[in-house]
């Protein structure tokens, strides 16, 4: 039921962008809320319930993403003239493959603290479905600058998700919050790391493959009622679409 | 427009003889739990009763929040009892003296994760009680592997009312000369450290006291022939079938009968296997629950079978001592397929589904005549 509605409104949102006259704002809100990667189309499930145990590893393995997912969404827009349509799929997955080794060894080479700390994560970002879905759903049939800012979006999307649902992960399966952010951001962002709990014995639970499931379910939950209020705010009087539809790029930021 | 024929004749079969309404299954359910749940508080003291209470009102008040949220109508479904049943057979399950977040957030877990998620009574795939029970045993596995020995009621070591209220809302902590271990965890541990079983049992095993229930253990139970009982008058009643439960019981008498046979001093006897843990509330409490075992009786012994081999393997050979909720879990899990299978027979069908033969005219003639 939720991957049906899921794509019926990526369809929907798609739509107006194949014409002539690109939507940027159109493309803001479906990268960050309406389509958002996590809790719009349910992809990228495995990544999420692997890394999500804290915020500081949801934070890193998101960055990560969006850089491979601008990119790869530049290229594949760049030479999505070249490419048959019956190719397209291999090539697609050849062009990802490559953009991620050369991210994984360029931060080896320039970042390599920040490597360290996110080298099991750069690997899965190949079994990320959201790039390939962004390259065929979107960047195959659009230049190259709407591609760039649907890359970001979704990318921004994916990562608010990922760090949202680490927070509670960590919150209540070990009482901190972006744990070890010092050494994923630097040593400036030391004051991130929280305590919130002294002495917490943690729900095991939640930092468990379960626990994520739990917590997916209830946040999308949560997406849904406030779709749903906003679907509400707009039924009424029409002058009030403009401010609903920007209040609710608010919330994301 | 009944004939004088219809009215004096009762019409050919099936006739419902019995209300067969939920709150009436419900509440029998509940008789047949009472003297389990007695015994349990007897044997444990003020703390099991803090315990059986606080599971049954917030087992009413999670259902009542639920009801409320969903906008069902609330008389409807909140009286007929599944909500209460679901908190009492969590709290039989839990260790008796448990802290007051345990019995309320695991019978919140229950009841709002195990149950209306997927839309309340009926629909759920995994036993509540059970899904609550490995939850907390996953998340909190210190507080939930604090057993105390049994100290009756009125007994000298038996807490009074404060310090019963300390233990349930202060977080006492169990004093050292009533914690101790179940018999499960205590030969599972030994076992480990290399242990013959005959020399091991000796110490602390009454196939008899563990019969009736003068055990450390979960709340509820400990007496395994009080269980019987209750489930038993169930079957009496006409509340379950005997199909369920038994094959349940054959397959675990079965299968540890061999390895009994086959080495005595590393596997435990059947009698041993039968009496301990929760082996005899979830053959007649747990696995008898109608949503969410399979339909017919072909599946439902499929599922008591696999459900005891699984409670024996993990019981034997896995990490925890007690096995029951996790075999059930799993076998909730594939009650589907189960029931993909072993659908029942479709009347005038054979089990394909396609039509029975007709028989011909001149068989009915020839049998009438006969």
């Amino acid at each position: 039921m939720t991957n049906s509605s899921g794509t019926s409104i990526s369809n929907a949102s798609d739509t107006p962008a194949n014409s002539s006259s690109i939507n940027y704002r159109q493309i803001i809100a479906d990268g960050l809320w309406n389509n958002n990667v996590v809790f719009g189309q349910l992809l990228a499930l495995c990544p999420l319930l692997a890394v999500t145990t804290t915020a500081t590893n949801g934070l890193g393995m998101g960055l990560a993403s969006t850089v491979v997912l601008v990119a790869s969404n530049v290229l594949v827009s760049m030479t999505r003239s070249l490419i048959s349509s019956e190719v397209r799929i291999p090539v697609f997955v050849l062009l990802i493959a490559t953009l991620v080794t050369l991210v994984d060894m360029a931060m080896n080479a320039w970042l390599h603290d920040l490597h360290k700390m996110l080298g099991l994560f750069i690997p899965l970002i190949v079994t990320n479905c959201v790039i390939l879905g962004r390259a065929e759903a979107f960047a195959s049939r659009q230049p190259v600058i709407p591609s760039a800012l649907d890359g970001l979006m979704m990318g921004i999307g994916f990562t608010l998700a990922l760090v949202l649902l680490g927070a509670v992960r960590e919150v209540l399966g070990s009482g901190t919050l972006f744990a070890n952010a010092s050494l994923l951001l630097g040593p400036s962002f030391t004051a991130l790391e929280l305590t919130l709990v002294n002495d917490y014995q943690g729900i095991v639970l939640m930092l468990l493959p379960p626990g994520g499931f739990l917590v997916l379910g209830f946040l999308i939950v949560a997406k849904r009622l406030v779709d749903q209020r906003i679907e509400r705010h707009r039924q009424k009087p029409s002058g009030l679409i403009a401010t609903s539809s920007e209040q609710q790029l608010q919330r994301n930021h | 427009m009944t004939s004088r024929y219809q009215q004096t004749n009762p019409q050919a079969g099936p006739h419902v003889r019995n209300p067969g309404k939920v709150p009436s299954l419900m509440t029998t359910v509940l008789i047949a739990l009472l003297p389990a749940t007695v015994f349990g508080i007897y044997i444990f003291g003020l703390p099991a009763l803090n315990t059986v209470v606080l599971c049954l009102l917030s087992a009413f008040l999670f259902e009542s929040l639920c009801v409320w949220l969903v906008k069902k109508r609330i008389r409807l479904v909140l009286f007929d009892g599944s909500a209460l049943l679901t908190g009492l057979l969590l709290a039989l399950t839990l260790p008796p003296w448990a802290p007051w977040w345990i019995s309320v957030g695991g019978t919140g877990f229950a009841i709002i994760v195990g149950k209306h998620v997927y839309g309340g009574l009926g629909q759920n795939p995994f036993n509540p009680a059970m899904l609550a029970r490995v939850a907390l045993l996953l998340s909190f596995p210190l507080q939930m592997t604090a057993w105390v020995n049994p100290a009756p009621l009125f007994s000298a070591n038996s807490p009074g009312v404060m310090d019963s209220l300390f233990t349930t809302f202060g977080g006492m902590d169990i004093p050292d000369a009533l914690s101790g271990a179940t018999l499960l965890g205590q030969v599972k541990t030994d076992l480990g450290q290399g242990l013959g079983l005959n020399s091991l049992l000796v110490n602390y095993y009454d196939p008899l006291l563990n019969g009736i229930g003068f055990t450390s253990g979960s709340l509820g139970e400990t007496s395994s022939l009080l269980i019987l009982l209750g489930g038993v008058y169930l079957i009496w009643r006409g509340i379950i079938n005997w199909q369920l439960p038994l094959s349940l019981l054959i397959s675990v008498t079965v299968i540890s009968s061999l390895f009994y046979g086959f080495n005595p001093e590393q596997y435990a006897s059947p009698l041993y296997h039968l009496s301990s843990g929760a082996l005899m509330l979830g053959a007649f409490f747990i696995l008898t629950d109608p949503v969410t075992t399979p339909a017919t009786i072909r599946g439902q012994v499929i599922f008591g079978t696999s459900c005891g081999l699984l409670v024996y393997v993990i019981r034997t050979w896995g990490g925890y001592p007690e096995g029951v909720a996790f075999a059930v879990l799993l076998m909730n899990g594939l009650t589907p397929l189960i029931d993909h299978y072993f659908k029942p027979r479709q009347y005038g069908r054979n089990r394909q589904g396609s039509p029975l033969a007709m028989p011909s005219l001149s068989d009915v003639k020839s049998r009438t005549r006969s």
